[in-house]
């Protein structure tokens, strides 16, 4: 299937740039008229993906990190969030809620489980040493539509 | 700042406001931390009324604040959470180790 819009964003791993970046995200989805529960999920999983490229992927680093997102007919957006930082070695442990590699800055080792529980689908592909991409894909009904099927 | 203090007797009320992420976190922590220390506060209050994003970082926030009040006798409650928050805060099972108040209307829905 085409996408009817795309668009691609590159920024330095800065935490600044964490609010940038869901924001952005958000401001993309605004023609499809999400509701406000469903841009919430959106904006946090897109929150979590990024917080694991500049917290993980760059630890003691600045990389670039990239996001791209896609709207599709059938009311699909396809985020994907990319570094080319370590990479993680063992991908199922550290979707595992509760754990963290990070012994320092309280990370509560959630971030892949609130990703899993807002999107439909989340997709990981990582090599170590090149880096790790995070697909996300969530269908979006507009709000037009979810009051008419209420 | 993204956090206002406010201690009476041995409580202390953190009024969060903006945004809650990795980047604001260690920021509100910190203010959080110098302030229980300093007054010897026994209830730590997190109120999330006027918090506008949140996402994991304010789960470790909790529980970090969660871990330093039991080390220093005390207990840590949330207060005002906003229903669209409830989500995530109930992902993490935060229910179990501190009382939350609010959460449960269904207006974040819509």
């Amino acid at each position: 299937m085409k996408a009817i819009n795309e668009m691609k964003l590159s920024f330095p791993s800065r935490s600044a740039n964490e609010g940038f970046a869901r924001g952005a995200v958000a401001a993309f989805l605004t023609p499809l008229d999400p509701t406000a529960s469903e841009l919430v999920d959106v904006k946090t999983a897109v929150s979590e993906a990024v917080t694991n490229c500049i917290v993980h992927g760059y630890r003691d680093t600045i990389g670039t990190v990239f996001v791209t997102a896609a709207l599709y007919p059938d009311g699909r957006v396809v985020i994907k969030i990319r570094d080319k930082g370590c990479g993680i070695e063992d991908i199922p442990k550290a979707m595992e809620p509760l754990y963290t590699s990070c012994q320092t800055g309280e990370r509560a080792g959630l971030g892949f489980a609130v990703m899993q529980s807002l999107m439909d689908r989340v997709k990981v592909r990582s090599v170590p040493g090149k880096g790790t991409q995070v697909t996300l894909t969530k269908r979006i009904t507009s709000r037009e539509a979810a009051s008419c099927s209420r | 700042m993204p956090v206002k203090l406010a201690s009476t007797g041995e409580v202390t009320t953190a009024y969060l406001s903006g945004e809650l992420d990795h980047h604001s976190a260690a920021q509100i922590r910190q203010a959080i931390d110098e302030e229980v220390t300093l007054r010897g506060t026994r209830l730590l209050v997190l109120d999330f009324g006027a918090l506008e994003f949140m996402d994991s970082s304010g789960i470790g926030l909790v529980m970090g604040r969660y871990q330093l009040m039991k080390s220093l006798g005390g207990e840590v409650q949330v207060a005002s959470l906003p229903a669209y928050l409830a989500k995530v805060m109930k992902l993490a099972g935060l229910e179990q180790i501190v009382k939350i108040e609010g959460g449960n209307s269904h207006e974040g829905d819509q």
